[in-house]
């Protein structure tokens, strides 16, 4: 098919934040997560996992605790001492309530979701009635000295236990009363060491389970205050622990990185007494797992290495399948890189910062796998640092490079960038209209005459670029039938005639933007869109689904493309569709227009329209064979799949020209180096 | 891997010997000839069949209105038949017996009946009358019938028959007895039964001959009992098993040297399998022993929320795995017999007959992973378009005789018919070497070369294991006989295992056939360590002067000892690595006179170039310490010394070359010699200290590794400075930015 020229890109130095929490939204199909840097994410279990929803950090926003209440209402508490709600559909805090106990340390709601509790530092647990359109404080608790670490609430609502330092205490809800008080270092008083009670569980039958930073998981006798089973481990702490639904198993996380099933079996084969025993033991974090969560199916751990596991209990599984797959996700769903095609330039977008780099060249040539000789090395041109404790949600720079946009929660920047020489000067463009923020996605129209800017509500605002630096608001697109979700993702034609917008509710609306009105809808499909592109010849709208599927729509005629129609009736490779990590750009050759460019983490992929599709007996990554055949043999076996899993893990791949692509890998060693060394960290008291 | 093979019908039975329970037979004896067995009914008819004919050689009847009660077994001594019946007749009133002329009712209603294949009626046959219910009658090999009755009591059919009337004792009072079975133990029958009372198992043991009677008690299992037993004898110890209604097999052990006369010794039982298999459990009926790995057991297989099948199950006791099993849609009557190497059971309304094969068993046949080998199909080696028909059948033919020697004597004949118009000179090999055995020596040798020049033949490393085990055994009965060059040639040109021809080199060692021993040593990766000692105890002892004029390869030493050895004016080279032993001499190493110094400085080889590549040999070959070791032990001192001597020799040779390789082909490594030199201290370690003659040697060594210790450390200071270098070296490699060319097709 051809030699590409690639520059391969290592210097995008993204560390993404640790897992802090995890919370799965009861008897939903959805994942909450959040990270050391305050930023919220959910993951949709039905849309494979898909990372859904991105809530962006903020500096003073730590999250301590997540929790879903009124189903599906989420709700985050931290160590800045606020209760607060986030908006799902605007992704962005809804409000805010000051707690007045202090840092938050734990968060739980009751099985009803109508009341929260929160452990606060001063010792105190409170109680906060849900009510719509925000919370309402009810009741403290009896209240001690020691900080409430962790905190359950027990199935039928009528107690809570808490987690502190040194020992548990369970509440009567009614009363507000202590109604036990346990010591969890009895048995090992001897130590002068204090016991921490990282994560507690309280189980309908009236075990509590504690997980401590004596690497121990304790079930207790809430009522008499024994002990009845204890197992140790770990020798360093426990930190995380979940429990399933159906309360036969559990998982706990530790600062070593292993993670543990716990599962209640009967002691002999058809025996009515059980015991928990420790069965699955998995190393498959390197740091602290801060975060577990048991859903019906799988077992998730978040640890400080910033990964999200997924592994599946294949007992719940009929069939091998996507869900059937360990996924571990490490990078977010969407690109954080924008390449700026004719100058080559490569915009890398921080939490709270941005990069602005210039790409290499060579002037040599060379055969497949060759390193070429450089002649100009990579330059990095601006950093544009973000004022404000918001991290950014969006970024873009302007295929001609002159216009670099971003976002915050709360304000937007446009800057234009000049090139002297060897020189760069970059200006702020003032005035830029009042729009409703923040954006949650940016996009530069190919001639950078135009910027389209994502919003809440469906909605898409077209601002106008003026020379030598201005910009003014042309037009506001907004879905005929009105939708309360944000637009997550943007696709402009080559021609600047069409405009394909993607809201949080997965409708794809297509614009006309020469004369600014609505064209028309592409079919629903039930899945999450994870990229799209429109074609710059044919102006065929291709999109990515996160169940791997992939279709293409003629936006002139409103359909289908035969093409497109022709893939659903043949299916895709069996292959193609157990990936595990979504499609997140989608990029075209115009030279060759039955190309389709596209890459997930593991793998990029020319998919050519013109060749067959593979079928399931066929090898779907077939390069390295093709490689070793004779030129006449080949002809058989080539498909539409060329797949290249050379560049890993891949955060960002284009085509800079006909033959020359960009490959933005991060590898994970590069990360790994920058997390601190893996020991247990005391975070607080000595 | 044991194998269920094919099966047949022997016979359509009766309406009483059908299946369900208390249908099926009453028993199936071994008949008088191999191939025979002897089916008794349920009724009074007892019926002789040919196995491998599927046919019926004579069938006798006692009276209408009289039971067969126990089973009619065959007298191998005499080739008669005994049975024993009621005799309901005189029950009525009128006894017919010869014994007893009462009018009364008879209470002896039990007769015995003898008679051979040529009587047809029986009630013209020897009958005896008899005073005791009969359980039933043993018939032994070489000890002649024995007959156990219902009361416990033992006579052999000698002894019975002297005085058929005789009081027999009643010894288990009111225990029923379930199950017996007679041995020979040495000349004497022994018998073991087993009997219930109340829940409570015992076993008895009689010796007929010391008219000794033990009773043990089995130990009691809760909530299950012993279905079915079986037993055999071995090294004098009875090993029973019984099969519980637990769905396991236990394991019980009876010594016979049983001397106390303690009442009611408790037998302890060991769980010797479990019936079950991936959630299914196998309730078991009846099983038979088929070797020391294997039982058969017949049962209904119920998996959790199945109907259960009746299957027949082999299994394996020494992985605990379930090896095959058939399933017997029809149904079973719960009964199984096996004689040789068949199975005999009921299945629906008829009496079949299953052939199978149990191999020595290996972890790898017990999971499934060994490749079956009885695959008689085409052979994946022939190429049908090059070979003539006749040599295909040749090559079919030898490669069908190998495969079918555990098969049954019925398939052969089958296949046999066929072969039979092939030429005579598609004889399968083992036929071709039986026929050589007799023959001249010159004939036998040409024959085999022939044999081994049919390259193609599919299961050519078999039959080279054939022919070597042929030239051997010839070697053995004929002491003057020794083809030493055959052999030589074989070896040094056919990939070959020990274990392919386990007695070649213990003849080799015995002729003392170094060079043979040598190639064998090179070329065999399984020799067990018994036998590597055993070379290289007979290459140390013997002399240089006999070596010399011995053909041995040398080409393992000629790249590092000088031939002319002799020669004591060899200047002594300086060792490279500059760490030389001289120059550590102490006080107790100027006392060594220069003669010593310069035998025990590993300067000089201490043996001459034949032996040492004998040696070498032996270093080569592949040894697990621990079986090395006890055998090492034995080395006679003087010979022990050497060897380290030599070994001392090599290590300082290996030293002076910067990447202590010897030169040559098959030298030995650095690693194989401090590995034999260690092993060698380890074994020897009392002789070394005691040895006179070791001490110096000792003191050198030592001196010696000492020096390459303290070298070696500085090497360690060294290489980590390097790595870090290197460390450094490889950040920068890690770029950040590179264009490369990528080529997708």
């Amino acid at each position: 098919m051809g030699e590409f020229e690639v520059h391969r890109v290592r210097f995008f130095g993204l560390v993404p934040a640790g897992v802090r929490c995890l919370a799965c939204q009861p008897r939903g199909g959805r994942l909450a997560l959040a990270r050391t840097d305050g930023a919220v994410e959910v993951y949709n279990f039905a849309a494979n996992y898909f990372q859904e929803k991105v809530i962006p950090g903020h500096e003073t926003r730590s999250v301590e605790a997540l929790c879903w209440a009124a189903g599906d209402r989420l709700f985050g508490a931290g160590l800045s001492g606020d209760i607060t709600e986030y908006d799902l559909a605007l992704l962005c805090v809804a409000r805010s309530v000051d707690g007045c106990g202090g840092p938050i340390w734990s968060m739980v709601a009751n099985s009803s979701g109508t009341q929260l509790a929160i452990g606060c530092e001063d010792g105190s647990v409170k109680l906060f009635q849900v009510v719509p359109g925000g919370i309402q404080f009810e009741r403290n608790l009896d209240r001690r000295k020691g900080r409430i670490l962790c905190l359950s609430w027990h199935p039928s609502d009528t107690h809570i236990a808490a987690g502190s330092i040194d020992f548990l205490r369970v509440f009567d809800v009614c009363s507000g009363q202590t109604v036990q008080r346990i010591m969890v270092n009895y048995h090992v008083l001897k130590v002068r060491r204090e016991c921490i009670v990282w994560s507690i569980a309280f189980l309908s039958s009236g075990t509590v389970i504690t997980s401590d930073s004596f690497g121990r998981v304790q079930f207790w006798d809430w009522q008499r205050g024994t002990l009845m089973e204890s197992h140790t481990v770990s020798t360093s702490a426990v930190l995380s622990l979940a429990v399933s639904e159906k309360e036969d198993s559990i998982i706990v996380g530790t600062s070593t990185g292993a993670t543990y099933q716990f599962q209640l079996l009967p002691v002999k084969m058809g025996s009515l007494e059980k015991r928990w025993v420790r069965t699955k033991p998995f190393q498959h974090h390197t740091h602290d797992v801060r975060a577990v969560a048991h859903s019906s199916t799988a077992l998730i751990s978040g640890g400080l290495d910033a990964q999200l596991v997924i592994r599946p209990l294949m007992e719940k599984m009929q069939k091998k399948g996507y869900d059937a797959a360990l996924r571990k996700f490490t990078f977010p769903h969407r690109r954080l890189v924008s390449c700026a095609r004719k100058a080559r330039l490569l915009l890398f977008q921080f939490s709270q910062h941005l990069e602005l780099w210039r790409l290499g060249s060579t002037d040599e040539t060379g055969k497949d796998g060759e390193v070429l000789p450089l002649c100009r090395m990579p330059e990095h041109l601006v950093q544009l640092k973000s004022k404000g404790p918001e991290h950014i949600y969006c970024s873009c720079v302007s295929p001609c490079g002159s216009w670099v946009a971003y976002s915050t929660a709360s304000r937007f920047h446009l800057y234009r960038v000049q090139y002297e020489g060897d020189g760069i000067s970059i200006k702020k463009v003032p005035k830029v209209p009042k729009l409703l923020l923040p954006a949650y996605q940016l996009q530069f129209s190919s001639d950078s005459g135009s910027l389209f800017v994502a919003s809440a509500r469906g909605s898409v605002h077209v601002l106008q670029l003026l020379e030598p630096g201005g910009c003014k608001h042309l037009h506001t697109f907004r879905p005929p039938s009105g939708s309360p979700e944000a637009v997550y993702l943007l696709a402009s034609s080559a021609d600047g005639h069409w405009l394909a917008a993607v809201g949080g509710d997965w409708a794809i609306h297509i614009y006309d933007l020469k004369c600014f009105k609505h064209h028309c809808t592409v079919p629903t499909y039930s899945c999450a869109v994870t990229a799209l592109a429109i074609h710059p010849v044919t102006n065929n709208l291709v999109i990515a689904y996160s169940d791997q599927q992939l279709f293409e729509f003629s936006i002139p005629e409103k359909q289908y493309t035969a093409w497109s129609r022709m893939v659903q009736n043949c299916g895709l490779h069996r292959v193609w569709l157990e990936r595990d990590s979504p499609i997140t750009h989608i990029t075209f050759n115009p030279k060759n227009p039955s190309h389709i460019l596209l890459h997930d983490i593991y793998m990029f992929c020319v998919l050519d329209k013109s060749l067959p599709l593979p079928d399931n007996s066929a090898l779907l990554m077939n390069q390295s064979t093709l490689k070793q055949l004779p030129e006449t043999a080949r002809q058989r076996q080539l498909h539409a799949f060329k797949i290249c899993k050379k560049f890993q893990p891949l955060l960002f791949a284009d085509l800079l020209d006909e033959n020359c692509l960009v490959m933005v890998e991060r590898p994970i060693m590069d990360i790994k180096t920058q997390l601190p060394l893996p020991i247990q960290q005391k975070k607080f008291g000595t | 891997m044991a194998a269920l093979c094919e099966s047949f019908t022997l016979c359509g039975l009766g309406p009483s010997g059908g299946v369900g329970l208390g249908g099926g037979l009453l028993a199936l004896e071994p008949g008088p000839d191999p191939d025979h067995v002897l089916l008794t009914d349920r009724g009074r008819t007892a019926t002789l069949f040919k196995v491998s004919d599927q046919k019926p050689l004579g069938c006798w009847s006692v009276k209408h209105g009289q039971i067969i009660t126990c089973p009619v077994v065959c007298n191998f001594e005499t080739h008669e038949y005994i049975a024993v019946h009621d005799d309901k007749i005189s029950e009525l009133g009128l006894c017919s017996c010869h014994t007893c002329f009462s009018f009364f009712p008879c209470k002896l209603p039990w007769v015995l009946r003898i008679w051979n294949n040529k009587d047809i009626n029986l009630d013209k046959v020897f009958k005896a009358t008899l005073s005791a219910d009969v359980y039933r009658v043993h018939s032994l090999p070489n000890g002649g019938p024995v007959v156990l009755f219902k009361g416990g009591g033992v006579r052999t059919l000698d002894v019975l028959l002297e005085a058929p009337q005789q009081e027999i004792e009643n010894i288990i009072s009111d225990e029923v007895i379930k199950w017996s079975e007679a041995f020979m133990e040495g000349q004497q029958p022994v018998l073991i039964f087993t009997t219930e009372k109340d829940g409570d198992f015992f076993v008895y043991i009689q010796k007929l001959k010391m008219n000794s009677l033990h009773r043990y008690k089995l130990e009691q299992q809760e909530l299950s009992k012993p279905l079915s037993f079986t037993a055999y004898i071995k090294n004098q110890i009875i090993t029973l098993l019984c099969l519980y209604s637990s769905d396991s097999v236990y394991k019980v052990l009876i010594p016979l040297q049983q001397n106390t006369e303690e009442e009611e010794q408790i037998l302890s039982k060991s769980l010797l399998l479990n019936l079950s298999v991936s959630g299914s459990v196998l309730k078991g009926t009846s099983f038979v022993v088929l070797d020391k790995d294997h039982v058969a057991v017949l049962g209904s297989l119920a998996a959790s929320g199945e109907e259960s099948k009746e299957c027949l199950t082999i299994w394996n006791t020494k992985f605990q795995t379930l090896q095959t099993s058939k399933e017997l849609p029809l149904g079973t009557s719960g009964q199984l017999w096996c004689y040789e190497e068949k199975f005999f059971f009921t299945h629906g309304k008829v009496l079949t007959v299953i052939m199978y094969k149990c191999e020595t068993s290996s972890l790898a046949a017990a999971v499934g992973k060994l490749k079956d080998s009885q695959t008689p199909d085409v052979s994946s080696y022939v190429n049908w378009n090059t070979l003539g028909d006749e040599e295909l059948v040749v090559s079919f033919q030898s490669q069908q005789s190998v495969a079918l020697k555990s098969e049954s004597k019925m398939t052969l004949r089958s296949k046999r018919n066929t072969v039979a118009k092939v030429q005579p000179d598609t004889l399968s090999v083992g036929q071709l070497l039986l026929n050589l055995k007799d023959a001249s020596t010159t004939a036998f040798e040409d024959e085999l070369r022939q044999l081994m020049s049919k390259a193609q033949m599919p299961d050519f490393q078999a039959t080279i294991g054939c022919v070597i085990t042929a030239l051997i055994n010839r070697c053995k009965t004929n002491p003057k006989y020794y083809p030493r060059n055959f052999l030589l040639q074989i070896v040094q040109t056919r990939d070959l295992s020990y274990s392919l021809c386990p007695d070649l080199m213990a003849v080799a060692l015995e002729k003392k056939d170094v060079h043979l021993l040598q190639i064998c040593l090179q070329r065999f990766p399984d020799i067990p360590e018994e036998i590597t000692y055993a070379c290289l105890k007979v290459f140390l002892s013997i002399s240089e002067a006999y070596l010399q004029r011995i053909d041995v390869n040398l080409e393992s030493v000629i790249c590092y000892i000088d031939i002319e050895f002799n020669n004591k004016e060899v200047k002594t080279e300086i060792v490279e690595n500059g760490f030389s032993a001289e120059l550590e001499q102490d006080i107790w190493d100027t006392k060594i006179t220069k003669e010593t110094h310069l035998t025990c400085d590993g300067e000089f080889c201490p043996v001459g170039p034949q032996k040492a590549a004998l040696l070498n040999a032996v270093l080569h070959s592949a040894y697990s310490e621990t079986f090395l070791l006890p055998h090492l032990k034995n080395l006679p001192a003087q010979q022990a010394v050497l060897f380290l001597r030599y070994l001392y020799y090599l290590y300082v040779k290996c030293s002076e070359k910067i990447n202590t390789t010897l030169p040559g082909i098959r030298s030995p490594t650095i690693n194989q010699i401090m590995d034999w030199m260690c092993l060698l201290l380890d074994a020897q370690f009392t002789v070394m200290v005691m040895l006179p003659d070791a001490k110096e040697l000792l003191s050198n060594l030592h001196k010696f590794v000492r020096a390459q210790v303290r070298f070696y450390s500085e090497l360690n200071k060294i290489e980590g400075s390097l790595r870090e270098l290197q460390r450094l070296n490889h950040q920068k490699d890690s770029q950040t930015y590179s264009i490369e060319v990528l080529e997708l097709i």
